[in-house]
């Protein structure tokens, strides 16, 4: 059967037209990653970007202007389990934890400008004032702490009336004079000017006539016109009159919890979560038509997660929602939606759109990157052939080698092996890491570089240069440092310090196989150009309205690969300082309308080491190899094509019929790259291996009753 | 659901000294004010929302009113008889019955009857009926006698049926009843027997009547404290004849059969009936609320200080005399209504039914139309005298166009009518209108060949017609299946009545494709239509978009045809498609005649059939019309019940399945394959 396979497929090879050829690829399924889930989400209207707080203390920043691309994350730690997220004061990002600790994020050099104990215990709630110049706490100890925002910190300003248990959720009214407080079996209304509660509104903890033990207050919104909605454990969504404080209205909607609620800016729809997963829609509508009466509706359900939505997001055009399953989803309200364009697609974020895995290509090893540890593997091999789709016989199995454990509770920032496998870097918030591997047969010897210079304290991203001789360092300062790596030792070459003015950090780096240019992207500014040689800023190539996913750096012409979130690629020539004409074609001719649409972005660029036209590019759903001595799809022309092809003509047909060669057959793909001509190693992770790893869900039967 | 409020009484001081409380409650000419003649010397005229006396009359000591006081809705006097035979009429401004209008009669009266839109008619205990004007232009005039010996009139009740006045009153002589029916159209009294069955002699205690349909539901409550009912025809086969006919059981047991006296009846409402009397033996006497279609008790009170016996009905009032005070118990029966239940009844103030404006009041619109049309003319008249005093007055072309109706072609109707249509509009455009059309169609029935089909169109498309107007138009179009006028007509009228829209569905379905092709019919309803479909395919189109790479949008091929094919596609759905776009228009028209801006949808329809049979369960499970419908619903939950669990199987099966699959994937961690791509 092998030895037919290789029969067929020998003349083909030798025609001029098998230009993409086959590959063996190395299909891995073995990073058994396992995405945190989420436990708040932020909206920030102002820059339309969302913050997604998950349990491990991670936060990400994703900007909805730039097609949902997470441009910004603040790596989590082990004691800094977020609670409660919120903007304020315009683009200043807090969030609370159970080490009761409140946290503002420095958004621009991507670390923790400071943290602050509001010494009320665990706090589980946290309310930005609608003038965004004061913050609120809600703590364990059952007190509501207010906090005034100064320019470069907070600053405690008073306590208000001492509740009996923890204050669980906070929501100011729009005016700024009350808030409600969430508690366990009751909400609170305080006056905001004398501090003190003026109502008390008990939530009945009745659950289908079965009195439950207690009712939390998951979720708290205070309405202009006085109503306050809550969201409790007992599956309720109720809406009291603050005035009076009493009951207006109840809504039973879920046999379990509702666990959070978000109302859009003009207060005519609301969106709560449930433990069970499901996502209402509320809306204010008129009782009849015509009538200025209006009512609130619970219109739609939607289904889009399996476990807790544990924290909503209304923004002016979608629910944004997320929880234990670890996916975040997007869906917009369609009647707000007025063209068809990124907005109007459903969208759900599973992966991050960084890099996890890196890979040492002439020793074939991969490293995975975890949020506690690395794991380091050995590909395996066959000796066998094939024809397209073919499983091959396995003659080594791939090796797990090394399970490397970091020191302290802080998570793993970025990490890098080096093309020759003899190197591994990481790093975390406040250390960096560097190691050297000796492999002696089947041992390996790890040996740790100590002594590592007081400027190499935190990374944001690790590069090795092809020959794993050079070790560059992206700095949360803005610099970028250069390092001489020796047997055992390193030497420090040079930083390139951040252009006067900016403190952006960068966030991908790319290096040319010559060693001569290395390449670094911000999540915002141009991508900036240095000769290595000479030390010095080469160019920067021009500033491009959405930020960059992926950079990479062709070999023998140096031309400058760069991935955008709303899926431009450019070509720059770095010897010419300007784009090169393949790249002007493509911006005149523009790329085709399903390769735009697609709504992950590229997160990996590679080249062939023998075909020089060839580019090699991937996201979670596809990966692409772009012929550039081909013509450019148009529109109309099929861009992909998921039929094999059924005779000799309509293989040489589809061969040579456009630039964009792709195959869906690896998904999602967190990682994709060229160990040598003819072999690609394609790292998966499937979503059921994910949901296996989850605790159950509350099983719901899908028919009746 | 039917209703009753608190009640009130209307007396502060206690009704005179009649041992068996009023004679009578009767509505005046004005709302809320009522007439309450007690069984002495004294009528008084109550206002009952303000609880207070408006006037009162009395007879001289040693006189006794001998019936109720009435209003004669006509002129807005007071009627009332004394001493069985002398009459007394008197208005508001009276003060003294004594000096008021008397006529003394020949016989003894048993009853004034007044109602509104009718002459006041007095009974006489003999049976004989007179009109007040008859009577009071002789009121020495022999009265004959109707009924036989023995015989008296134990109940009467005077109301209007088609828009004629008929009375019926009831009998009885050795403890049989008889009905006798007065219609006055046809002068024609009938007599019926009413047959007891053997075991129910039972003496009838109370009566009332109603006209329902073809008949007049007459209700007796007898003594062994059931409610039976007979229905009499008021359009008898035979009406010399002594018909019989049957009473049936209609509740059971509604008061204590041992109830010696005060039990009372008064029919509310079609399905709704007030009884007054002791529930049980030993109980208080109660004011009841029964529902007789479905038999339930909808409402009561207790009255624990007795009552006489006695229970008027007017607007929304109950009468009764509790103690010694008479009282008022306001009922309400609420219509049920679907939007009510679901929150979506309109307000009524809503100036959205645009279409009533079409309505023509007729009240005012005659007067004034008649009087300012005269006087135009007249100034017309006079305008054209001063310039030219030798021209003949014009004659106005409503006129013209009403003469040439009855004997022109149609081609001289239409050019009249383009006159008549140019002329600025008077205030009587709209009877003048009415009645081209009743001209014409008059015509058509007169002669089968004369079809003014031009002429009708441009008059429905005046906007002043509704079906009230010319309700033989739409009938006549029907008849010659022009689904044009037809169509017209839904378009414009405000107020078809369903059986005739149902007609016109029955015609738009049935007609046949050519002949439909033939015809001009405005589609701009359906133009919409077809909008709505587009609209719905860029919806689904955005879904497509969902992941931009996703599997289900993998087989692109199918996408890319989708898009070139979308125009032709969309053309071939609209020739494709079973109702073609003539029908569909018309189909429209018809269904937007239901109530409402926008018809309901099936679900809307499945929705409130829900919430309908969950807010009325129960008395569903007791009507014995709904069991069918009971049965097959239950059948019907029981084989989805069914379906669910075999689903619920599949789906546990298939879940087993897929991770018998899962573990076979998981092994697989790890596997090299070959790619080749193209």
């Amino acid at each position: 059967m092998w030895g037919r396979g290789g029969e067929r497929r020998a003349p083909r090879v030798a025609s001029p037209s098998a230009g993409m050829g086959e590959f063996k690829v190395h299909r891995v399924r073995f990073f058994n990653y396992v995405p945190s889930g989420i436990r708040c989400v932020a909206y920030n209207n102002q820059s339309n970007r969302l913050a997604v707080s998950r349990t491990d203390g991670t936060v990400e920043i994703y900007n909805l202007s730039a097609n949902y691309f997470q441009e910004k994350f603040f790596p989590g730690h082990e004691s800094r389990a977020t609670e409660a997220l919120c903007w304020a004061n315009g683009q200043r990002l807090f969030s609370a934890g159970l080490n009761g600790e409140i946290i503002e994020y420095d958004l621009q050099a991507l670390n923790i400008k400071y943290a602050m104990d509001a010494f009320g215990g665990p706090i589980w709630s946290m309310a930005a004032s609608p003038s965004g110049s004061q913050l609120l706490v809600g703590c364990e100890d059952g007190s509501v702490k207010l906090f005034q925002i100064t320019p470069d910190k907070i600053q405690f300003e008073r306590n208000f009336d001492r509740q009996k248990s923890r204050i669980l959720s906070l929501s100011w009214h729009p005016a700024g004079t009350h808030i409600a407080a969430g508690s366990i079996d009751y909400i609170s209304v305080f006056d905001v000017k004398s501090g003190s509660a003026i109502h008390k509104m008990l939530v009945d903890r009745q659950y289908m006539g079965v009195s439950k033990r207690k009712c939390i207050v998951w979720g708290v919104a205070f309405l202009s016109d006085g109503t306050v909605i809550s969201a409790d454990s007992a599956g309720k969504v109720q809406f009291w009159d603050s005035a009076t404080g009493t009951l207006v209205k109840n809504h039973l909607i879920a046999d379990a919890d509702v666990q959070s609620i978000a109302v859009s800016d003009q207060e005519d729809s609301f969106v709560v979560g449930t433990a069970e997963g499901t996502v209402f829609h509320f809306q204010l509508v008129s009782v009849t038509s015509n009538s200025s009466e209006k009512q609130w509706v619970r219109t739609k359900p939607f289904q889009h997660h399996t476990h807790d939505v544990r924290a909503v997001a209304h923004s002016p055009i979608a629910l944004i929602s997320g929880g234990t399953d670890t996916h975040l989803v997007i869906r917009p309200l369609m009647e707000k939606v007025e063209v068809k364009n990124y907005d109007a697609a459903l969208r759900k974020i599973t992966f991050p759109h960084r890099r996890l895995v890196s890979c040492a290509k002439k020793k074939q090893l991969l490293l995975f990157q975890f949020a506690h540890h690395l794991e380091l593997w050995r590909l395996g091999s066959t000796v066998a052939t094939g024809k397209n789709g073919d499983t091959l016989p396995l003659s080594k199995n791939a090796d797990h080698l090394l399970h490397l454990k970091t020191k302290g509770p802080e998570n793993i920032i970025c990490s890098c092996i080096s093309p020759c496998g003899s190197w591994i870097a990481y790093s975390t918030a406040s250390r960096f890491f560097l190691y050297r591997l000796n492999y002696e047969h089947d041992n390996i010897n790890l040996q740790r570089v100590s002594k590592m210079p007081a400027f190499l304290r935190s990374a944001l991203q690790i590069l090795f240069s092809e020959d794993s001789a050079k070790l560059f360092v992206a700095s949360n300062q803005g610099s970028l440092h250069v390092i001489r790596l020796l047997e055992g030792s390193f030497k420090h070459l040079h930083t390139f310090q951040p252009q006067s003015g900016t403190v952006e950090s960068m966030c991908l780096l790319a290096v040319s196989p010559d060693g001569n240019w290395l390449a670094a992207s911000g999540t915002s500014a141009g991508v900036h150009v240095y000769n290595v040689k000479q030390l010095k800023l080469h160019c920067t190539v021009p500033a491009y309205n959405f930020p960059v996913t992926a950079l990479a750096i062709a070999p023998n012409t140096n031309n400058l690969v760069i991935a955008h979130s709303d899926q431009q690629v450019f070509e720059y020539s770095i010897p010419d300082k300007q784009y090169t004409q393949w790249s002007r074609t493509i911006q005149k001719q523009g790329f085709h309308h399903l390769w735009l649409q697609r709504d992950t972005p590229i997160t990996h660029i590679s080249f062939h080491p023998k075909r020089p036209m060839h580019i090699l590019l991937h996201d979670a759903y596809m990966f692409c190899i772009i012929d550039k001595s081909l013509p450019l799809p148009n529109d109309k022309t099929l861009l992909y094509n998921p039929l094999p092809p059924t005779n000799e003509s309509d293989i040489i047909r589809r061969r040579t019929a456009h630039a964009f060669k792709i195959s869906k057959k690896y998904k999602p793909l967190l990682f994709m790259d060229l160990l040598d001509e003819r072999t690609l190693v394609a790292v998966e992770r499937p979503l059921d291996d994910i949901i296996a790893q989850l605790p159950p869900p509350i099983k719901k039967k899908k028919f009746g009753t | 659901m039917a209703a009753l409020e608190e009640g009130f009484t209307l007396t502060a001081v206690p009704l005179g000294s009649g041992p068996d409380g009023p004679l009578g409650v009767e509505q005046s000419d004005k709302t809320d004010q009522f007439l309450v003649t007690d069984s002495g010397r004294t009528v008084i005229l109550y206002k009952v929302s303000d609880q207070k006396p408006l006037g009162s009359w009395s007879v001289k000591q040693g006189q006794i009113i001998t019936c109720p006081a009435v209003c004669n809705f006509q002129t807005g006097e007071y009627i009332v008889v004394h001493d069985n035979k002398v009459l007394r009429i008197w208005n508001n401004e009276d003060v003294n019955l004594d000096k008021v209008f008397k006529a003394t009669l020949s016989a003894e009266v048993y009853r004034i009857h007044s109602i509104q839109g009718a002459e006041p008619l007095v009974l006489f205990k003999e049976g004989a009926i007179r009109g007040l004007e008859a009577l009071l232009a002789e009121p020495q005039q022999k009265i004959e006698t109707v009924t036989s010996d023995e015989e008296v009139i134990k109940w009467t009740k005077f109301f209007m049926v088609f828009r004629h006045p008929v009375l019926i009153f009831i009998t009885e002589k050795h403890g049989n009843y008889f009905a006798y029916v007065q219609k006055f159209n046809s002068r024609i009294l009938s007599k019926y027997t009413l047959l007891l069955r053997q075991e129910e002699k039972s003496a009838a205690q109370s009566f009332s009547a109603s006209v329902y349909r073809k008949f007049i539901s007459l209700m007796s409550l007898s003594s062994d404290g059931c409610v039976y009912e007979t229905l009499i025809p008021i359009h008898p086969s035979d009406p010399e004849k002594n018909q019989r006919v049957v009473r049936s059981l209609l509740l059971k047991s509604v008061v204590s059969g041992s109830a010696r006296s005060g039990v009372a009846l008064t029919i509310l409402d079609q399905d709704h009936v007030a009884v007054l009397g002791p529930p049980l033996s030993a109980s208080k006497e109660c004011l009841s609320i029964w529902n007789t279609k479905f038999q339930t008790l909808q409402a009561s009170k207790e009255l624990p200080q007795g009552t006489s016996g006695q229970l008027w009905y007017h607007g929304e009032n109950l009468f009764m005399l509790h103690g010694k005070f008479l009282t008022v118990i306001p009922y309400k029966c609420e219509v049920s209504s679907l939007a009510g239940a679901l929150g979506k009844l309109k307000h009524s103030q809503d100036p959205d039914i645009h279409a009533m404006t079409h309505f023509v009041n007729w009240e005012t619109s005659q007067g004034y139309g008649l009087g300012s049309q005269n006087s135009e003319q007249s100034k017309r008249i006079l305008r054209r005298r001063k310039i030219e005093a030798s021209v003949q007055p014009e004659v106005p072309p409503s006129t013209q166009l009403l003469a040439a109706v009855q004997k022109d072609s149609e081609k001289h109707i239409e050019v009249e009518l383009r006159k008549f249509l140019a002329v600025k509009r008077t205030p009587d455009f709209h009877t003048i209108i009415g009645d081209v059309v009743i001209g014409l169609l008059g015509r058509c029935k007169a002669e089968p060949s004369f079809y003014p089909r031009n002429c009708l169109m441009q008059l429905i498309q005046t906007r002043v017609l509704s079906y009230s107007l010319c309700p033989g138009l739409m009938e006549f179009a029907l008849e010659k299946t022009d689904v044009q006028i037809l169509q017209l007509c839904l378009q414009q009228f405000p107020d078809i009545p369903e059986s005739v829209t149902c007609a016109c569905l029955k015609i738009f379905l049935s007609i046949g494709d050519d002949s439909l092709q033939e015809t001009d019919i405005n589609m701009e309803s359906v133009s919409d239509y077809t909008a709505i479909i587009q609209d719905g395919e860029i919806e689904e189109q955005t879904e497509i978009l969902q992941n931009g790479f996703n599997p289900e949008e993998d087989n692109c091929e199918n996408c890319a045809q989708e898009l070139t094919e979308k125009p032709q596609a969309a053309a071939e759905e609209s020739t494709s498609c079973p109702v073609t776009g003539k029908r569909a228009a018309l189909l429209e028209n018809a269904t937007m005649t239901l109530p409402g801006i926008h018809p309901p949808t099936l679900n809307q329809i499945m929705d409130w059939i829900c919430l309908l049979l969950d807010a009325n369960f129960t008395v569903v499970v007791m009507l014995p019309e709904a069991k069918r419908l009971l049965l097959s619903l239950y059948k019907f939950v029981k084989s989805q019940i069914s379906i669910c669990s075999e689903l619920n199987k599949i789906e546990v099966s298939f879940r087993e399945l897929q991770k018998l699959n899962q573990e076979k994937t998981n092994r697989e961690l790890y596997s090299i394959e070959v790619l080749e791509l193209f």
